[in-house]
């Protein structure tokens, strides 16, 4: 393997793994910061518990995301110093903007948070959550500004002297049309996914029908979190899709495996065959829904790969402006399918414990709890599409990922931290994992236990509130 | 002034506030097993670092943003030609941030010492290196015409570099064991001062003598009176503890930190990474620059929040000013 290979499995394999812990980070932090805000509005102590409870959870997942986040700011600069020299003018300005903006907001009042509880006055304590779930939104949207640049290079041009892209209009690149499509689908996405696992660890205690009086309110929260990022996602999908054809229409082409440009054209719900667009067999389509999803209307006119290709040969030369169509195909369906799955047990569960009623059959609770894996599963197959569906550009019709690479790194250099992250990342995994079911058995705290530790005291004897 | 050296002052004052803040993370963790004796007096010692780890180490991050939107030559050329210095150093602050999170949170004995082990290694390793990193970058990396490293990472390993991550190592250190003498009470406290001053003298040699040959090799008229400052800041730190004066002794190794790091970045001034070779393939702060619409707007954002952060996160040191005694660590 080369080093451009080496490169993009590091990046591949880091930021999936990042992937797998911002949106509950992004999602818990609100859900947190609402139980929170639920306690203080009623004073019911089943409240705070389970804003203790849920904290701990969020605190365990939260410090995985925070350290994964450093390597995905150091690694373009590492792997691919080629790209940062010929972006860095317009791409670095939203990243120095999170750090600047959001992540210090989000990393000084989670300390805060976590160890304020006796600290502060309940209503400023408070409002270090609220704070922190800001950040994290704001955070997102720098990060996913960066990435529309990616994706739809705007406010930008090309200095054919210095041989990089430079910024003309900051306002545009914040106001990329892919980032105000994709910072909802990103935040919808985030919403279902710790949605569904505050529905799966307050389910594993409906099985047990231990603390409900602590569990039914997060549980309803959960459904509720799950359903409204479900439905967002659906109509923040559609305006990124439409967004998406008009950007980069390969990539549409590319979801769909589809190599001739057609008006009015089905979506393959299943294809069996290969999918080089001569022996697949579709098994289960939809007549006119990927031109419905691409421009709004059923009869709508969908660019095939082929022609889309001939036309980029025209435009950039020759080359291959293909992406690898099996990975774009079914990882375009895996999102959809994990995410609707996630959807329909969020109803399923709503509607089997509607006013009070517990669910008896023994098979219940163990499938909704095996089905929070499919957020992330959702997740990580959006990126991949997204990613991969861009290729061979790194930044769409500007600069391809095989230039990007820093060309002095060898090969055994890549292969040495590959090995290395990745090693770490899954012991790390197995620990994380580990200690989240451990916690999360293991309910939330007493009654006593849990307002002995919630009120701001000056007794200079009395112990810490929370310590490490 | 032109954006470029406000942008270089930027950066610089972004790394020296984080060697400043993260310094002591880096001391306390390094500390463990020195002044830790027993189960509660460790956990003593990571609570004192406990809620502010994570911002100060924000410095960092936002000082590689920074340095990427301002000089993307600079970035590009360090983080490539640096790779497995940074990946170590990546690697230590991986695991020691999860270890401040998870160690509290397991009961059994093999655990915690698995994630002591994390804080120790995880302190120490990137303490030593970010030394390193500052002294090759002062001191200049063979470069091509494109601006990239041509060396090897033993190139990185040279006795000048070396020098500089030991004085980081014990300067960290020592920083840290004065601010464990400043926020936590009783035994721990006096055993923290008595091992800040070991570590303090420990540290003037190797210290004088990364600084002295800074001077000599790199140095200029800014350096010269700032390696002073940083050399009488160390000892007056040194007294300070001596004598029972915790939070004086960790204001002078702070100001000890401040005006090393300054003074290295003067000596870098106005290049950013020299060339050991031609020097025209070096970078300065001109041709390693963004433009001036981009350097502009980064200060408008910068002018804004800046101010806001050391406001914020000077609270969040004022929320947590309350000494850690041991006795007051709630049983897990």
């Amino acid at each position: 393997m080369d080093v451009l290979d080496l490169a993009r499995i590091q990046f591949g394999v880091t930021t999936v793994y990042h992937f797998l812990f911002v949106p509950v980070t992004i999602g818990l932090s609100l859900v947190v910061a609402i139980l929170q805000t639920m306690w203080r509005t009623t004073g019911k102590s089943a409240y705070l518990r389970a804003t203790k409870f849920w904290g701990k959870l969020f605190l365990i997942n939260i410090a995985m995301g925070v350290v994964t986040g450093i390597v995905q700011e150091f690694q373009f600069g590492m792997n691919w110093s080629a790209y940062s020299r010929f972006v860095g003018d317009v791409f670095g300005a939203p990243l120095a903007f999170e750090a600047l903006v959001a992540f210090f907001l989000e990393s000084t009042f989670i300390g805060v948070w976590i160890f304020g509880w006796d600290r502060l006055r309940p209503g400023l304590h408070l409002a270090c959550i609220w704070l922190v779930a800001f950040g994290t939104m704001a955070s997102a949207y720098f990060i996913l500004a960066a990435n529309a640049f990616m994706q739809n290079p705007v406010g930008y041009q090309l200095n054919e002297t210095a041989g990089r892209a430079e910024l003309t209009d900051f306002g545009a690149v914040l106001g990329n049309p892919v980032v105000l499509a994709a910072f909802p689908h990103t935040v919808f996405a985030a919403w279902l996914t710790a949605g569904t696992v505050v529905v799966a660890v307050s389910g594993y205690h409906f099985m047990h029908r231990r603390d409900l009086d602590v569990h039914r309110p997060a549980m309803r929260l959960g459904v509720l979190t799950t359903l409204v990022g479900g439905l967002g996602l659906i109509l923040s999908g559609d305006s990124l899709g439409k967004v998406m054809t008009a950007t980069q229409p390969m990539k549409m082409a590319a979801a769909e495996a589809l190599y001739q440009t057609t008006s009015g054209a089905p979506f393959s719900v299943l294809t069996v065959g290969s999918l080089d667009g001569r022996h697949g067999t579709p098994i289960i389509e939809i007549p006119g829904l990927l031109s419905f999803l691409a421009t709004g209307s059923f009869s709508g006119r969908v660019q095939g790969i082929n022609d889309l290709d001939a036309q980029y040969v025209d435009r950039f030369g020759p080359g291959d402006y293909v992406p690898y169509i099996p990975l774009t195909y079914w990882s375009f369906r895996a999102m959809i399918g994990f995410g609707l799955l996630a959807m329909a047990m969020a109803v399923v569960v709503w509607w089997c414990t509607r006013r009070g009623r517990l669910p008896e059959h023994r098979l219940f609770w163990p499938v909704v709890m095996w089905t929070a894996v499919t957020p992330f599963l959702a997740n990580s197959s959006g990126w991949i599409f997204t990613e991969m569906g861009r290729q061979p550009w790194v930044v769409f019709s500007l600069y391809q990922t095989s230039e990007a690479v820093s060309p002095r790194v060898g090969a055994a250099t890549v292969t040495a931290s590959l090995i290395g992250f990745t090693l770490v990342y899954l012991v790390l995994a197995v620990v994380a994992l580990k200690l989240f079911f451990k916690f999360a058995k293991a309910g939330p705290p007493g009654e006593e236990l849990a307002m002995s530790t919630s009120s701001p005291s000056d007794d200079p004897d009395k112990p810490m509130a929370f310590a490490y | 002034m032109e954006l470029t050296t406000i942008w270089f002052i930027a950066i610089a004052v972004l790394f020296t506030g984080y060697f400043i803040l993260e310094g002591f993370d880096f001391g306390v963790g390094m500390l463990l097993p020195v002044l830790g004796r027993e189960e509660r007096e460790r956990r003593a010692m990571i609570n004192t670092i406990g809620p502010v780890w994570d911002g100060n180490e924000v410095w960092v991050i936002t000082a590689g943003g920074a340095m990427f939107a301002a000089f993307p030559h600079w970035y590009a050329s360090l983080f490539s030609g640096f790779y497995l210095l940074f990946f170590l150093i990546l690697l230590g602050l991986i695991v020691r941030g999860v270890g401040f999170e998870y160690r509290g949170k397991g009961d059994t004995e093999r655990w915690r010492r698995g994630w002591d082990l994390c804080l120790i290694i995880g302190s120490a390793v990137p303490a030593f290196l970010w030394g390193a990193v500052v002294a090759n970058l002062v001191r200049g990396v063979p470069l091509d015409p494109n601006h990239d490293y041509t060396g090897s990472v033993w190139g990185l390993l040279n006795g000048y570099a070396l020098l500089g991550g030991l004085t980081t190592l014990l300067l960290f250190a020592t920083h840290g064991a004065y601010f464990l003498h400043l926020r936590t009470t009783g035994d721990l406290s006096a055993r923290a001062r008595r091992t800040g001053l070991r570590l303090g003298a420990a540290t003037a040699a190797p210290a004088l003598a990364f600084l002295v040959w800074t001077q000599a090799a790199h140095g200029n008229a800014a350096s010269l009176v700032l390696i002073a400052v940083a050399v009488l800041a160390l000892l007056a730190g040194l007294a300070l503890d001596y004598r029972g004066r915790g939070g004086w002794a960790f204001a002078a190794t702070a100001l000890t930190i401040a005006a090393a790091s300054a003074a290295l970045f003067c000596a870098l001034w106005p290049d950013v990474l020299p060339s050991t070779g031609d020097p025209a393939n070096g970078l300065t702060a001109q041709n390693a620059a963004a433009t001036d619409k981009t350097l502009g707007i980064m200060t408008w954002a910068a002018a804004v929040f800046l101010p806001l952060i050391l406001l914020y996160q000077g609270w969040t040191y004022w929320v947590f000013r309350q000494r850690v005694a041991v006795e007051r660590i709630p049983v897990a």
